[in-house]
């Protein structure tokens, strides 16, 4: 294999994933003048940023007295203290002037009578530091990712940045001093390998939900990104914290917005009870996702779901009436009517416990640079490679992340890292040499699937790890059933080399992607079951049934793990949580209740 | 279940064909695409098509099936005649099976400035809007770009080149519908044009197909009668 053979086309910066992340990211620097390729294994307006439907949080003010200080309070509650505080402190900082700029870009936010945006309640918002309710979820209907996504790939269109769409990246490029120089990416209409140089790299490649069985996730997001970097040899942060989102559509996955119970509806068991009551007495439907998860799992398995098999119960919102169903909540019905078969005006909609976001992820800091322990301590950027979004860990989200947080995270963040590969690319003038191994090594991972005859099946293995992960990592977790799951995925993995592809051609060879997003996925899996074997506490949305208490003595920090090889493939590191803030005092870990 | 599906191979030098596929699959509550799915995982590793969402709201897999440009992914199967003919949407170039070539409708995307123009200075806070005038937009700004009114469009199959098709023209209105847009003269000048905008015979396929029950049809009447007024 002779790597001269590989186009190569040059840039100052390279982002890979056309989501909201890397959409902002690309604006700030298009903006710039600078040369940016966006690459896609998608048309960007396909990305998962799309699917969000309730809204994005800042203190606005506009319907309840509020400031950002309450908002890093509620963030740094609903984390279970496990989020940075200077990472939060920046974003909720930034958090309305972020809004209003996604406004004056055009996003469509629906509006309130004096003509303000509209902003809807959400869970684990308060005023005053965890008193009443706050009202600062700010939406576009119930379709706000849609409305953000399109806004933000509209501006990118009149700032002229450079799209590769349906680019399928392999690899990044990484010098023997540890610069990161690029990717190799698949073109996949064609097939065809070739190398993107840039002196920085960007991933805003998404979350990683389709380890799971049921998930709220598109069929996308096979975490990119992060198999990349452990392949590079950097770390994954927190891996054990996935967000079961409590209102999923039974089998079918999709989400059903916490702003349906922001708008005012309920849940109900079998017997007709609200039950949320018996499990968080003040903030009601409206606590933290992982405290209402929790609560309709225990429901489920103590006999009070609803259905044949009582494995779900129901979301209420017939009250609200068909004026305010339809104008606030209309693509809510929509989706509830096509995969439930229920018409929420009149019926119930059966909602189950479903994975959704991915806490942890390519550790960042808050220029969005990935930093490592290499020398001299535990966060050292690595040079020319940043990370944003659901695929990064600032870590904002900590150990449960708060309803309308991710999308702010992306355009905060992607704003930030793009600001930040400015100042990089001023100080760093000039490429350097490319490592040629590097490339091939990229290029084998391509070559293996020509394989051309094997006993195992890539949509078969998918399966089987996509069952692992559901019954052993679920809401609920305890040492046997992750060890026992953990050997499971041992076996599978072992198999993945006999796995062959009966398709061989070059054009739009979609067999050939899902086996190499299988790839990642597995990857994934393994860091998650390794990192939630080791924490033996529960916080946030990692609970052990065998640990059930949080331990702030021994956990009150992160997970790194890296992928070694042959008996020392799972390494696990620890660094500590960021409690400084930038400007204000550290609010002090204390008991966490709703 | 029975299906014929059109398929194309580029690299084979073959032509186009119609491959039957017997499924054995329960279709009580599923889709068309968990169909397409449970066939390339199980029957033929080659079916290529495009998915991402699966739920109806990013637009990747509009296709034609039995006649009807729909989304896979929110197309019941249950009463389905079969066999369940699905084919690539009409017109556009066929890149492989059920893959089109959608360069030219991004084309007449990018061609409307599907973007806000205000060149006045940037407000400290949110520009206002009543709730009347944002209402102006809903039915235009939720469009998912999935090409499924497009493609359906006899106009479009006559003058792909030319004609902007529904889709794009619903962009274009929903910007000159926006209180926020300052451009309006500068949008109608583009439109105003014999092919562009005045290939729209009033069909309405678009709006029968649309999967969001989005109406291009009368976005693009009323971009006609802000022409005939602003000639008045």
């Amino acid at each position: 294999m002779n790597s001269s053979q590989i186009p190569k086309r040059t840039f100052d910066a390279v982002i890979v994933g056309g989501g909201g992340a890397g959409l902002r990211a690309a604006l700030q620097l298009s903006q710039a003048n600078l040369k940016v390729a966006l690459i896609s294994k998608v048309f960007p307006t396909r990305s998962h940023t799309v699917s969000a439907q309730g809204g994005i949080t800042a203190a606005l003010a506009n319907v309840s007295d509020d400031n950002w200080h309450w908002h890093m309070y509620d963030t740094v509650k609903g984390s279970d203290y496990l989020g940075d505080q200077d990472a939060i402190e920046f974003m909720c900082r930034n958090a309305a002037s972020a809004v209003y700029e996604l406004e004056h870009m055009g996003l469509p936010f629906s509006r309130l009578e004096n003509g303000k945006i509209y902003q809807r309640p959400f869970g684990g918002q308060s005023q005053n530091y965890g008193g009443e309710q706050a009202i600062r979820t700010c939406a576009a209907a119930d379709r706000t990712g849609h409305a953000l996504l399109h806004t933000l790939y509209q501006r990118n269109i009149a700032a002229r940045t450079q799209f590769f769409d349906e680019f399928f990246a392999l690899d990044l490029i990484r010098d023997d001093e540890g610069t990161v120089l690029g990717v190799v990416a698949l073109e996949i209409e064609t097939g065809e390998a070739s190398l993107f140089e840039a002196r920085a790299t960007l991933l805003a490649t998404g979350g990683a939900c389709r380890i799971f069985r049921h998930s709220t996730n598109a069929h996308i997001n096979t975490g990119d990104g992060l198999g990349m970097v452990l392949r590079a040899g950097l770390p994954l942060e927190d891996m054990e914290f996935w967000q079961f989102h409590p209102t999923g559509i039974p089998d079918v996955g999709s989400l059903i917005s916490e702003g349906v119970r922001g708008e005012g509806g309920y849940l109900v068991n079998k017997d007709g009870e609200k039950f949320m009551q018996r499990y968080a007495p003040n903030a009601l439907d409206l606590a933290s996702r992982d405290v209402v998860a929790r609560a309709i799992a225990q429901e489920i398995r103590a006999g009070r779901g609803c259905g044949e098999q009582g494995d779900y119960v129901h979301l209420k919102i017939e009250h609200l009436g068909a004026d305010k169903i339809m104008a606030r909540l209309p693509g809510i019905r929509e989706l509830s009517m096509q995969f439930a078969g229920a018409d929420p005006i009149t019926d119930p909609i059966p909602v189950t416990p479903t994975a959704h976001y991915m806490m942890g992820g390519i550790p960042t800091n808050m220029h969005g640079q990935v930093v490592s322990p290499v020398r001299y301590g535990p966060e050292e950027p690595t040079p020319g490679l940043y990370a944003v979004g659901e695929c990064a860990c600032v870590s904002v989200h900590g150990a449960n992340r708060l309803g309308g947080n991710s999308l702010l995270d992306l355009v905060v963040f992607g704003r930030a890292a793009g600001q930040h590969v400015l100042e990089y690319l001023r100080d760093n003038p000039f490429p350097r040499p490319l490592p040629q191994d590097q490339v091939d090594k990229a290029r084998a991972r391509l070559a293996r699937w020509d394989k051309p005859k094997g006993t195992e099946t890539v949509a078969g293995l998918r399966d089987e790890m996509q069952r692992i992960m559901q019954d052993h990592c679920s809401v609920y977790r305890n040492e046997a059933l992750l060890k026992q799951g953990l050997a499971m995925l041992d076996k599978v993995q072992a198999r993945l080399p006999d796995a062959a592809l009966s398709d061989h051609s070059r054009m739009f060879n979609t067999a050939r992607l899902e086996a190499l997003e299988l790839d990642n996925l597995m990857a994934i899996s393994r860091a998650t079951l390794v990192s939630a074997l080791a924490r033996t506490e529960s916080r946030g949305a990692h609970t052990r049934e065998d640990f059930p208490l949080r331990d702030d003595d021994r956990w009150l920090r992160h997970t790194l793990y890296f992928q070694g090889a042959g008996e020392h493939l799972d390494q696990l590191d620890y660094k500590p949580v960021r409690l400084k803030p930038l400007t204000v005092e550290t609010f002090q870990p204390k008991e966490r209740t709703y | 279940m029975r299906f014929r599906i059109y398929r194309y191979d580029p690299e084979s030098g073959a032509a186009p064909r119609v491959q039957e596929y017997e499924l054995d699959f329960d279709a009580k509550g599923k889709k068309v695409l968990d169909a397409l799915i449970a066939i390339k995982d199980t029957l033929d590793e080659t079916l290529s098509f495009r998915r991402s969402c699966r739920e109806g709201v990013c637009g990747s897999d509009g296709v034609n099936v039995n006649g009807n440009n729909v989304l896979a992914c929110v197309t019941p199967l249950e009463g389905l005649k079969q066999p369940i003919e699905i084919r690539p949407l009409p017109r556009l170039g066929v890149i492989r099976d059920l893959i089109v070539d959608m360069a030219q409708f991004y084309q007449h995307y990018r061609a409307v400035k599907p973007y806000l123009i205000n060149l006045d200075p940037e407000p400290e806070n949110e520009r206002p809007q009543s709730p009347q005038q944002r209402a102006e937009l809903d039915g235009l700004w939720e469009c998912i770009l999935c090409g499924c009114c497009t493609t359906s469009c006899p106009s479009f199959w006559w003058n792909p080149d030319k004609f902007l098709g529904p889709a794009a023209l619903l962009q274009g209105y929903r910007f000159i519908a926006d209180t926020r847009d300052q451009a309006t003269d500068e949008r109608l000048d583009f439109l105003e044009d014999p092919y562009r905008l005045f290939r729209c015979h009033g069909i309405m396929n678009c709006v029968e197909v649309c999967p969001k029950g989005l109406n291009p049809t009368a976005a693009i009447g009323k971009i006609k009668s802000l022409l005939v007024k602003r000639a008045l």
